[in-house]
């Protein structure tokens, strides 16, 4: 997945859908993070273990806030299948495909900048779709939530250059058979 | 709005952390299996996952459900041994190539003979993981490696039509990264009555650190499942192994045993033997 806009049409009903859509994003994107910490810190990479888990408590703050921002909106309880999704996963979990044992900061933020796009082309297409007002400054809410935290992600990037190529070679090659 | 759904896909694992290698595609197939035993919201109590050796068949030790570490590609005989006793529980068998289609090839073929109503999910990454990159049965003739200078030479296994050709009641094939494409798959698969293949391409970033390109390479098949096992046939002859979709939607019924046959049979069975 990239930081593309959705291909595929979604349709957002109810201020109580939307609100279950961005509560299981950013737990999904909590989850995800916290999965590849977990493998960062299996594979002996604890700065990149460290970022992750900063990631993921800053989703599953937001995922919080959602949850009492929504007040007395009962949540849908959805199954996987009712999610509508533009892609083939969550809009802002990270891309487990792309983790590596050597990856960098440059990497995660890269990652999670990828990540924070998707979620705001997700909210962005529910305010240009959506008929009622009250949908649509929520979704709007969200959209501009996102847009911060693409920025944050922006900065934070600035401090970490692109690796230069052979970044992922390693001395120890797994394959190497004695 | 549906019903209320008190299971939830994190409600299905377990709290062990997975040692697979970054970038692995069974963590995609782990989160696929989540999301599918959420959709049919099962209670772990309900479901067994039952596997062989190697590095995807850790997958029972990540989940929240009854599990069976098995031996070296006897996964199929004891996934069916559990399912002819308690066809109440939903069987789950999972496991690599190198267990499936090589020490446990021959269970596979009977597996889909005798058609119980059971799902065996094979990650499929061409190359033997956990021992560190030998060629398996799907291994591609000319992958040149350290351990297999020049390629085997060996024409590869193709586990659609052998499951199709031994009588697999259902048969498809998904991509691991395609996670909701894996999940819905895999639904249908467990609900679809009798012996259920999901052949799961899941890369192997280690040892074949090209296969992260599959995310470009596979592409749903344009056609609609078939239960006629010609058309099934003619359609898997002209595959590029990139098909994605159900291949074949079989209308045979799943083997069953009676639970009181078995008792009475049993019992006489004991008999002579009684002290």
């Amino acid at each position: 997945m990239t930081g593309k806009q959705p291909k595929v049409l979604i349709s957002i009903e109810t201020e109580a859908e939307l609100l279950a859509h961005a509560h299981a994003i950013e737990q999904d994107a909590l989850e995800r993070y916290r999965m590849l910490a977990d493998q960062m810190e299996a594979h002996n990479n604890p700065v990149l273990a460290e970022l992750f888990r900063e990631l993921a408590s800053h989703e599953e703050k937001h995922a919080a806030e959602i949850l009492s921002r929504a007040g007395n909106i009962a949540l849908p309880d959805l199954r996987p299948s009712e999610f509508k999704w533009p892609g083939v996963d969550s809009p802002e979990s990270a891309e487990l495909d792309l983790a590596h044992y050597k990856m960098t900061p440059w990497h995660a933020l890269q990652m999670a900048l990828r990540a924070e796009q998707r979620a705001f082309a997700f909210f962005d297409h529910v305010v240009n779709s959506a008929g009622d007002p009250n949908l649509k400054a929520w979704a709007e809410e969200f959209r501009d939530e996102e847009a911060e935290h693409v920025e944050l992600v922006e900065r934070l990037l600035e401090k970490y250059p692109e690796p230069e190529p052979g970044w992922d070679e390693d001395d120890d090659l797994p394959a190497l058979q004695d | 709005m549906n019903a209320p759904v008190s299971l939830k896909a994190s409600d299905y694992k377990s709290d062990l952390k997975p040692v697979w290698c970054p970038g692995c595609g069974d963590y995609h197939v782990l989160l696929a299996v989540t999301k599918a035993l959420a959709e049919l919201q099962r209670p772990a109590h309900d479901i067994a996952v039952i596997s062989g050796i190697g590095c995807s068949s850790r997958i029972p030790a990540y989940l929240n459900a009854y599990g069976f570490h098995g031996v070296h590609g006897r996964a199929l005989p004891l996934g069916t041994g559990l399912k002819v006793a308690r066809p109440e529980l939903t069987v789950l068998v999972a496991g690599g190539d190198g267990d499936g289609f090589s020490i446990g090839g021959n269970h596979f073929l009977h597996a889909c003979r005798r058609n119980i109503d059971i799902t065996y999910l094979v990650m499929d990454n061409q190359v033997y993981g956990m021992t560190k990159g030998q060629p398996s049965p799907t291994t591609a003739p000319d992958w040149d490696s350290a351990l297999s200078p020049g390629g085997t030479g060996l024409r590869p296994f193709h586990p659609l039509v052998i499951a199709l050709a031994s009588g697999a009641n259902f048969v498809a094939r998904t991509f691991s990264g395609d996670i909701k494409g894996t999940t819905q798959t895999l639904v249908e698969a467990i609900r679809h009555p009798g012996f259920s293949f999901v052949e799961v391409l899941s890369p192997c970033v280690t040892f074949r650190p090209e296969q992260r390109e599959w995310k470009s390479a596979v592409h749903a098949a344009p056609v609609t499942p078939t239960d006629d096992p010609a058309r099934a046939a003619r359609r898997i002859m002209t595959d590029d192994g990139f098909n994605t979709g159900i291949l074949f939607r079989g209308t045979r019924d799943p083997y069953s045993l009676a639970r009181s046959d078995t008792v009475a049979d049993m019992t006489a069975f004991e008999r002579p033997f009684e002290l």
